[in-house]
Order: C-alpha cells, then structure tokens, then sequence
C-alpha cells in the first residue's frame, strides 16, 4: 500500500458516517479507560493535590529527588536516542537485506517484551557485573557499566529496543520501491534518495517508536533496580525513590514523585501525538 | 524490472547486516543466554527439580489465571477503541489516544501505587471494602487489576495505526450495499486487521505474563497464594536459589519464545495471502 | 478474492485464543495449589530470611496444634523487605500475625493503621522477641584486608557492602551498630559518631535497596571487602556461597531484636485469635527455641542457648533502648527524611 496516497484518502473523508456502532465502542473505550486507567491515575492526583506548597517546595528542593528525575529522564532519553539508530539500522537490515535465518532474528527482536524484566534486570547484571562475561572484557578498558548511570541505560536500551523496529519495519515494508528506482533515475544518489525519498516516509513511525521507548525507559523500575546499583544522587531512578518514600509510609511523598514522573510522561506523548498530527496534516495539504 | 538502483553494494549489505547483528547479539542474545547457562548450571536434572515444588505450581498457575482474564478484556477493549478511533472523527481523538497509550508511560511502581491509593485500607475504598469482608488487592482481583493496567495499550494501541490505514472506503462500500454493521466488523474490517491483533495478543500475553513492578507492589508475596511467576523467580533470587530463579525465568523466556515462533509459522503458513493484502 | 478465506482465518485466530484462554484456565484449576479445604488458614507475615525458620516452625506448631485440637492448620507465609512487608500490612494484608525485623515497622502498623495496640511489645517476653541476632561481618576467604573490628571499615580503600537503610530494616540495624560502637568509644560523643558513620558509607559502592541484593553484590559479583550483615544470614551465606568466605565477630555489636505480634483487628475480623496467640507463644517454647537455634537465630532460652552456645561467637551486645532510647526516636532522629542519614550521604560524594 502506498503510504503517500494515505493522507489524501483520510482528506475525503466525509463527517457525517454510515459506519455505526460509534456510541457503543466508544462508551466502552472510555467505560475502560476511565474505570482501569483514569480512576487510579485520579485517586494519584487527588492525593497529590493534598501536598502543600511547602512540601512541594521540600520535594523539588530536595537534589536527590531532581537527581532522580534527571537520571531517569536523560537516561531514557539517551537509550530512545540509541534505540531509534539502532532500531531503524535493525529494521533495515531486516526488511532490505534478506539472510539466512532473517525470520529467526526478526523474531528475536521481540525477545525484550516477553522477558519479565526483573530476569532481564538479573541476566545484564550477571554479564555486566565486574566479574560477568562482558564486565571482565571491559572493566580493565577503564569502562564500568554495573552499578552506575552508564548500566541504567544499558538496561533502558534493552526494554526499548523493539519498540522502534517495531514501529519502523512495517512502513519501511510498505516504502514503495519504484519511488527510490525513479529517484536513482533522476541522479540521486544512494544516500540522497535515503535521506529524501525513505526517511520521510518512515519519519512519523521513527518518532512513534523513540517516544514509546523513552516512555517505557523512563518508568522502568524491574530491570534498572538490578544493575543500577542505586546510589543515592548518583544511580537512583525515579521509580526506586517512589518505592523508597512508600516504605518509610510517606504517602504524600511518594505519589508527589509519581504525580511529576506522570505529568512530564504525559505532555511528552500528548507532543509527540500532536506533531504526528501536525506533520500527517502538513504532508495532506 | 530494474533492481540495481535499489540495491546497495555488497559491503554497505553486510557491513549494515553485521551490525545489526552484533547489536542484537550484545543486548538481546547475551542476556537470553545468561539466564539459560545460569538455569542449567546444576544441568537438567537440577533444572528439573528447581522448577517443581507447590510454590512453583501455584505461581504458574496463578500467571495462567490472571493471563487468561487480562488478554481476552484487552482484546475487547483494543477492537472497541481502534473503531471508535479509526472509524470516526471526534474532537479530542489525540487526547483520547494519548489517554490509552498513557499506561505505557507510566511506570510499574506507579501503576501499582494507584491501586492501593484507592484500594488500600488508608485508601478511598478500602475501608468498606475490609467492612464486607472483600479482598482487592494483595489478592487475586488486584493481581488482575494491576496486569489488565499495564497491558491495557498492547491491543489498541497494533490496531489503532492499521485500522486508520485502512481507511473505511471497504467498511462504506459493504454497509451500503446492505450488510449489518455487525457483519461488516466480522467480514471486512477484522479480516483486515487480524495480523495486528494476533501481535498484539501476543505482545499483550507476553506482558501479562510478565509484569513483575505493578503486580508486586499489589501482590502482598503470599506463597502458594498470590505470587506469580516473576514474583516467584524474585522470591527464588532472593533465597540464593539462582539455579532455581533462572529455572523459572527461562521457562517465561522459552514460553515468550514459542509464542513468537507460533506467530512466525503462522505467518508463513499463509504468506501468500499476506502478500495479496498488501502486507 | 479469497474473500471466504480470511474469515476463515479471522475465525481461527479468534477460535485459537479462545481456546488458549480457556485451556489455560482450565490448566489453572488443575494445577494442584493450595485450594486444599484447610480447616484453619493463619498468614504469618514476616521479613525475607525468617524463610526456612518459619517453615520449620509452621510445621512443629501445625502438628502440636493438631494434637491439642484436632484442627487441621495451613500456615501460609508472606517474606520481604520489612518496611514493605509492613506497609502492606498498613494496606490491607490480612495478617493474622506479624514477624518483622524492627519494632519500628510494628509501631507503624500500629500507629498508622491502628491494627493493634500501642503496647504490642508488652504482651510477650523479651521485648516480644522470641530471638535476637546481632550484626557481623562476612569476609573473604583469609581475610585478606585483616578486617577486626568496626574501626577496620573507616580505613581507606576498604570497600563496604550495606544495604540502603532508607529501605532495608537490616541495614538499620548495621547503621545502628556503627554508630554504637564510636558512640561507646569515644564516650557518648554524637559528632563523632556521626563522623565515623560517614567515614565507613564513603566506603560503600553499590547501596541495594534490601539485604538479599546486597549479599548477591558481595558474594555473586564479587564486589567489596566486608559485607555486614545479620548474624543469622553471614552463617546462611557460608552455606549457600561455599568457602570462599569467613565471618568476623566484632568487638561490639548491637543486640538486634526481631519482634512478633498478633494483629489485633485482623484476628478478631476472621475469628482466629486464639491459634494466633498459641502461634506466637510457640516461640518461647523449648521445641520452638531449639528449631531457631538451629536456623542461626539467638535463642531467649537460656538451656538451648548453653546447648548451642558454640555456634554464636562471643560478642558484647548493647540495645537500641539503652543506647538510642528505643526505635521511634532512632528512626526520627536518624532514618527520618532530613535525618542524620541524609546528612551521611550527602557528605559522601
């Protein structure tokens, strides 16, 4: 299917529908919505509501807490980053280049959705611990990856990973052929026609797949805790800080960290949603 | 037909492919193996044994338990959404999309946080709940509760982008010429879609299984009772048993990956039909 | 068009996971679990190395009930860390009883959730803990950094493995230790100590979030000199990670009190306070006593503790009453938000 006749097909679209049943899937989506997702999340933000601005103050004054936050928002940024090269050099390979055993690796990819990630979290400690298979290699290069910031996003890489081959294979499937054969024609070269003809079309599928993976990374407790070695101010996540302020029964405390861990989460996707909107609406006019 | 303008020289092919291939092997097969060398330490009739016991039954039985109720309400729930979505234009679609794909972002931990906020004895509706004797969290309903929480986006979220793709041209065509709406679903749109929703299932399945952070916040870790397998292969960690906890934990990597195998046989099965749609 | 044909298919995907749901729950009640019609059903919540020890003890007290009774008992049992495993309690865990590894995490239940009184510690012997243990050292095999006593953790390049006491009630217990031990040396004087207790997290290089993690840092990857821990789990480490380690008795320790207590509100509600209080005053029984000796706990029972007495090194034991006027106030003054600890960590980097 072409993906360029997509958004003129979507402009024809006629407001008044035939299509029925909206009124019952609808009421059901937001039946769910609201009584598994929005009613939790309300129970978070009214206890959080709760927090005076001098406890709010004490929070986001505290630099454990802004450590925290930094370590796992720019640590989910950096793995998204790696995720979304990788990701597409990945996805490349696998739709472009066939091989043997391609199925096989194809996959694979989707190994780190399906491992519980407290094993996943076990399994990179063992290798990455000083005395684990990869630890040993390159801990005497002067590189330290369990138990401080550089593990944490290593864990993060791993959750994320399939997130953006995912996204990406599918459309780049569909990136019709004969536009690149054309654009060879007209003297682009390999790489021009990747950067003019193939990434704009995989564009909005790339951008949905690093914002699944920051998302993911950035709420990832299971896997990090392991490998993170969780220092206080220096390899302690966000989430860990949650679990920490609920067991010493600080309740305000703890869903103050979830409320702004929440809210930043949200705007991210909320934007992200917006400018696929915005460019889907572009490409259309 | 010509080919030779899209093809890259050798070198970028397998330059690009060993890449590739060294990246997932660093970060996807190192770990698998890990687990399963570590599982098989003590060899198979250590393996054998680390895996027994009634704990180990119980907390398999448990996963199955709470997998069975969460997929099938995420299927549900994913086909409503995708058609309300893909089928209609609405104000605050981005909005309500946003809202779905919200339990992706938020973290485990938070995840099962809301539960007991409002479930919990301190909580909103905990203290008539323990009047009448009603058990939500660190029992069964909670465990459900807290999956169905984390996996709620899987379905939805495959068959939003494919049923916006698909446009509704097929859908108009066939109730104008007098199918049921009903029959339209079944017929034309689901047919279309099924590749999706079976990913989905199995991505869905995959986490339900899976989900170690919001389950053990509400689980409350009673043996035999409400520890499922990823509660029960950090239980098994955490006694120094790692033979036994990579036991457990191999056997929801092999099941993990029977699932993906199953789903690419049956890819393959019907790959002519796959090309005729256009996949 | 094959029209036809994708129904079909669509058909079968849908009949499939069905079926699957369906096998799989049918799997799930056939799978033998604890579904078993018990007579009487007691949750014993407790913190994560009281494991083996309570196995043992559940099923001494099931036969001794039985025989007294008739009643069939089925104890089931909940471990973790201690402040979660409370918090759970404060959340609507049903626990019939609770064994946690500080009374600060009872007073919580009791002051957060009011499940039982106030006075909970009263109510049975020894401070209602029924054993003690107290905080060593693990080592590597030789010693090879000479690791004596407390003042050996101070030293430069000497690398601690601790848990985070924010969130392990053992690492309290090991913090506690610490600062009892130059508390005492240098004759009550509080800056010191705090001094010193900074001196030995500086070196501390990975903080796990609870006790189990810490050891695998220590003994799985071979991280660190000395690994402080409860007595109890040092002799579980020998056991479990074979030779390649020793345990260091220091000069002075702290005598670390575990409590029990039966929760009040949750007997009364499901009608099982009478066994839950047998339960509890098993402990002190002799029978009771000899099974924790066994499982490397102190024993209160002066005759099985003389039977046992070659097994616990020698160690002076001051308590967190005497030297930090009970739980409430050391968890105030030091664990609290803003508390000394804090103030600990923030100088180590």
């Amino acid at each position: 299917m072409a993906a360029i006749a997509l958004p003129l097909s979507r402009r024809t679209r006629a407001s008044a529908s035939v299509i029925p049943g909206f009124g019952l899937t609808l009421g059901f989506t937001l039946f769910g919505l609201g009584l598994i997702v929005l009613l939790p999340l309300a129970a978070l933000l009214l206890k959080a509501a709760g927090t005076t601005w001098e406890q709010w103050g004490a929070i986001l004054g505290d630099s454990r807490v802004r450590s925290a936050l930094w370590l796992s928002f720019g640590g989910a940024l950096a793995a998204a980053s790696i995720n979304t090269v990788f990701g597409l050099l990945v996805a490349w390979v696998l739709v472009r280049y066939p091989f043997p055993g391609r199925k096989l690796v194809d996959a694979f990819v989707d190994l780190p959705f399906a491992l519980p990630t407290a094993v996943a979290g076990i399994a990179l400690t063992a290798l990455y611990a000083p005395n684990g298979w990869l630890g040993r290699v390159l801990e005497p290069l002067g590189i330290k990856v369990a138990f401080t910031p550089l593990g944490v996003v290593v864990a993060m890489v791993f959750i994320g990973l399939p997130f953006v081959v995912r996204t990406v294979e599918p459309v780049l499937q569909d990136v019709d052929l004969e536009l690149e054969e054309a654009a060879a024609s007209l003297g682009a070269g390999r790489l021009q026609t990747f950067a003019r003809v193939i990434l704009p079309a995989i564009a909005p599928s790339l951008l949905t797949g690093f914002s699944l993976a920051l998302a993911r990374a950035v709420g990832e407790y299971g896997s990090v805790i392991f490998i993170a070695g969780n220092l206080p101010g220096v390899s302690e996540i966000a989430p860990l800080l949650i679990v920490t302020r609920l067991e010493q029964y600080d309740y305000v405390g703890a869903t103050a960290i979830a409320a702004i861990m929440l809210t930043i989460s949200f705007i991210l996707l909320l934007a992200v949603n917006l400018l696929q909107k915005w460019r889907r609406a572009r490409m259309g006019g | 037909m010509t080919k030779s303008a899209t093809r890259d020289p050798l070198i970028v092919r397998w330059g690009l492919t060993l890449l590739a291939l060294a990246f997932l092997a660093l970060f996807l097969v190192l770990p698998l193996a890990a687990v399963l060398v570590e599982a098989f330490a003590r060899g198979w009739d250590g393996y054998v044994r680390a895996l027994g016991g009634d704990d180990g039954f119980a907390a398999i039985r448990l996963t199955l338990l709470v997998a069975a109720i969460a997929v099938p309400f995420n299927i549900v729930f994913g086909l409503c959404a995708s058609w309300a979505i893909a089928k209609f234009d609405f104000r605050g679609k981005s909005l309500l999309v946003s809202l779905i794909e919200l339990p992706f972002s938020v973290s485990p931990v938070i995840s099962g946080l809301v539960y007991v906020l409002l479930f919990g004895l301190q909580g909103w509706l905990g203290p008539w709940l323990a009047e009448h004797d009603l058990r939500v969290i660190f029992a069964v309903p909670g465990i459900v509760l807290a999956t169905v929480f984390v996996t709620f986006p899987f379905v939805a979220r495959e068959l939003i982008p494919l049923m916006e793709e698909q446009g509704r041209e097929e859908e108009e065509a066939a109730l104008t010429l007098g199918a049921s709406g009903l029959a339209t679903f079944w017929l034309v749109t689901l047919p279309n879609v099924r590749w999706g929703l079976l990913y989905g299932v199995l991505l869905c399945n995959a986490r339900a299984m899976g989900e170690f952070g919001a389950v053990s916040v509400v689980s409350g870790h009673i043996r035999g009772l409400t520890n499922t397998m990823p509660l029960h292969v950090e239980i098994l960690y955490n006694e120094y048993d790692f033979v036994g906890a990579f036991a457990v934990a191999s056997l929801l990597a092999i099941l993990a990956l029977v699932t993906l195998a199953a789903k690419t046989a049956l890819e393959w099965w019907h790959r002519d039909e796959l090309v005729a749609t256009g996949h | 068009m094959t029209r036809s044909l994708w129904i079909d298919d669509i058909r079968q995907v849908l009949l499939s996971i069905v079926v699957v749901a369906l096998a799989a729950l049918a799997l799930a009640w056939a799978i033998p679990g604890a579904r078993a019609a018990e007579t009487k059903v007691l949750l014993n919540v407790s913190y994560d190395p009281t494991r083996g020890l309570y196995q043992a003890v559940n099923e001494a007290f099931a036969r001794s009930w039985k025989s007294r009774t008739g009643e069939v008992l089925k104890i089931n049992q909940s471990h973790g860390g201690s402040g979660k495993q409370a918090r759970s309690v404060i959340d609507g865990l049903a626990a019939d009883v609770v064994t946690l590894a500080l009374a600060y995490d009872i007073d919580a239940i009791a002051d957060k959730a009011k499940l039982l009184a106030p006075d909970w510690q009263q109510r049975l012997g020894h401070n209602a803990s029924p054993y003690t243990s107290t905080i060593v050292f693990l080592v590597r095999k030789g010693n090879p950094r000479r690791i004596r006593d407390w003042d050996d953790l101070v030293k430069p390049g000497v690398a601690v493995i601790t848990p985070n006491p924010k969130t392990s009630g053992g690492a309290r217990w090991n913090y506690l230790a610490a600062w009892g031990y130059e508390l005492n040396r240098s004759s009550g004087d509080a800056a010191k100590a705090e001094a010193f207790v900074t001196a030995l997290f500086r070196n501390v290089p990975v903080l796990d979030s609870g006790a189990r993690g810490a050891l695998t840092t220590f003994a799985q990857r071979g991280i660190g000199d000395v690994f402080v821990s409860w007595e109890n789990e040092a002799v579980l480490a020998l056991k479990e990670f074979g030779d390649g380690f020793e345990i260091v008795a220091p000069s002075v320790s702290i005598l670390a009190e575990p409590p029990v207590a039966v929760v009040d509100k949750v007997v009364d509600r499901r009608g099982t306070r009478a066994v839950a209080e047998a339960y509890l005053q098993f402990l002190y029984t002799p029978e009771a006593q000899e099974i924790i000796a066994r499982n490397h706990y102190r024993p209160r029972d002066p005759d099985v503790a003389r039977t046992h007495a070659a097994s616990f090194q020698p160690v002076r034991l001051f308590t967190i009453d005497d030297t930090f006027g009970g739980w409430t106030k050391a968890q105030a003054t030091h664990f609290a938000d803003g508390g000394v600890f804090d103030r600990v960590v923030a100088a180590r980097k």
